[in-house]
């Protein structure tokens, strides 16, 4: 018998809003199996469950605002049979009434019956909209069907022809952007505080390798074709390897790296904020399968769907300015992160090539690196590493 | 695919990869990364489902002609063979029923 409690999503998270159950009492589940969607400042996550076992009792309901920490299933090993859930176990507290959970005054259900099992896909936009006006789509129009604003607010306008609903305020309304603001001031102030960071910057030519990319893509499909920042990960995390003090959590005494790269990706969220979910096990991934993974993360980021084995785990993490920035990026590292690498915006600049100044395609790449466990030789090594690498795109 | 079509097809994906925009919103004279946010992880995406839909092989020279939703709606339009008459689709921020 096992509690499955309200995770932690970062130090800074207290609390989280129970969305959904994926599963149901009877259901059996397997270490990593999605089983719940929260929201939190971060947006909806889904939750991973970390044990094995059959789902006994549910504790919470969607819409409950939850601390962490606070139960939410009960579990049976896998194997035993089932609890007896009549008697109520003595260690069982009565379930707690559940304060109802604000119901929406709701207008009658939507047309569309919920599915009973499984997920209903929706951005945190959408899953706002619909609590707000009481509305429960279960499929909508984006990818894999998921619910869309557009398609909760064309709900909406069906439902209410002659009061269209006015426009909501701009900005991502899933979203509490106060609450995430706070969040990243929290982590960012205990970076700064605990983490005795120094930087290092190095200007890489990124020429041979944006020859060899748009090469590369010139007969290749749209889904088929890599971006610069595909590559600029792939040789970071190569690097890596030969520097592994730079990748790891600092969590306990004494410091140790981390077998395993889980590549955080800075993205940033149009309504303000960001997020970086990591790349799980990046170090096993060609720059192919690099690039499929960060299309999955940043449509997932967009969309709402990110787990939290993603938002929790990462060792290293990587900000980039993309196409329309400045020259350099000089980060704060994400506790219990030890190092940020940064790449600046690239951009065409006189660089000596072959003997002569001619106009190459740079990049200045940074490191912030945390001190306590790796110090500026080995910090300049590793960004070159990273050059060294993008030279020779044939073989990264 | 007559051009106001053409806009609500390129409407259609564009939200599709950047589901907290709104389409009612977006103006013909958006930039996408400048005014809209898109990154370039996003415009790929945004171009892969082009592809898909039109079957045409947008090449990444053609990126720039895919700037803006009227720059795009020119450029499909002259992809897939046909005339381009003037686009007169809303102006945001109060665009019409167009979906």
């Amino acid at each position: 018998m096992s509690l499955f409690t309200m995770p932690s999503l970062g130090a800074d998270m207290e609390d989280g809003r129970l969305v959904e159950w994926l599963v149901k009492p009877g259901d059996r589940v397997a270490k990593g199996d999605v089983v719940a969607v929260v929201e939190t400042q971060k947006g909806a996550i889904e939750i991973e469950i970390f044990a094995a076992g059959e789902v006994a009792e549910l504790l919470a309901e969607p819409g409950q605002q939850l601390p962490v920490g606070a139960p939410l299933a009960r579990l049976t090993e896998a194997g035993a049979p089932a609890a007896p859930a009549p008697q109520a176990p003595a260690l069982q507290a009565p379930p707690p009434a559940p304060p109802v959970p604000t119901p929406p005054p709701a207008p009658a259900p939507a047309p569309v019956a919920p599915e009973p099992r499984g997920a209903v896909l929706a951005s945190p936009a959408a899953r706002a909209r619909m609590a707000e006006l009481g509305i429960a789509l279960a499929v909508g129009s984006g990818p894999g069907g998921a619910v869309l604003l557009a398609d909760v607010e064309r709900q909406a306008q069906a439902k209410a022809p002659t009061e269209p609903t006015p426009p909501g305020p701009k900005g991502k309304p899933g979203l509490d952007m106060a609450e995430m603001r706070r969040a990243i001031a929290a982590a960012m102030a205990r970076a700064k505080r605990d983490i005795p960071h120094y930087y290092l910057t190095h200007d890489i030519d990124l020429q041979t390798a944006q020859d060899w990319l748009t090469a590369r893509n010139a007969d290749r499909t749209p889904d088929q074709r890599l971006l610069m920042g595909a590559l600029l990960i792939r040789a970071t995390v190569r690097a890596l390897a030969r520097y592994p003090e730079l990748n790891g959590r600092y969590e306990a005494e004494p410091y140790a790296p981390a077998p395993a790269v889980h590549c955080g990706l800075a993205i940033a969220l149009r309504g303000g904020g960001l997020i970086a979910p990591a790349i799980l096990n990046a170090e096993t991934r060609d720059t192919d399968a690099l690039m499929d993974a960060m299309r999955d993360l940043v449509a997932r980021t967009r969309a709402g769907r990110l787990r939290n084995s993603e938002l929790t785990q990462g060792t290293i993490t990587v900000s980039s300015l993309g196409e329309t920035g400045v020259d350099a990026l000089l980060g704060v590292i994400y506790p219990p992160q030890v190092a940020l690498i940064g790449f600046g915006t690239p951009r065409v600049k006189p660089m000596i090539h072959d003997g002569r100044v001619q106009p190459r395609l740079a990049v200045t790449v940074s490191l912030a690196a945390d001190h306590r466990v790796s110090d500026g030789r080995r910090g300049a090594a590793f960004l070159a590493e990273i050059d060294r690498l993008l030279q020779e795109p044939d073989h990264l | 695919m007559t051009p106001l079509d053409l806009r609500s097809a390129f409407l259609a994906d564009l939200t599709a990869v950047a589901p907290d925009l709104d389409a009612a919103t977006i103006g013909d004279d958006d930039h996408l990364q400048v005014d809209l946010g898109l990154d370039s992880m996003d415009f790929l995406n945004l171009v892969s489902a082009l592809h898909k839909r039109f079957g045409l092989p947008i090449p990444e020279a053609d990126y720039p002609r895919l700037a803006t939703p009227a720059k795009a709606v020119a450029y499909l339009s002259a992809m897939l063979g046909q005339p381009q008459p003037p686009l007169q689709a809303a102006r945001r921020p109060h665009a019409g029923p167009s979906r």
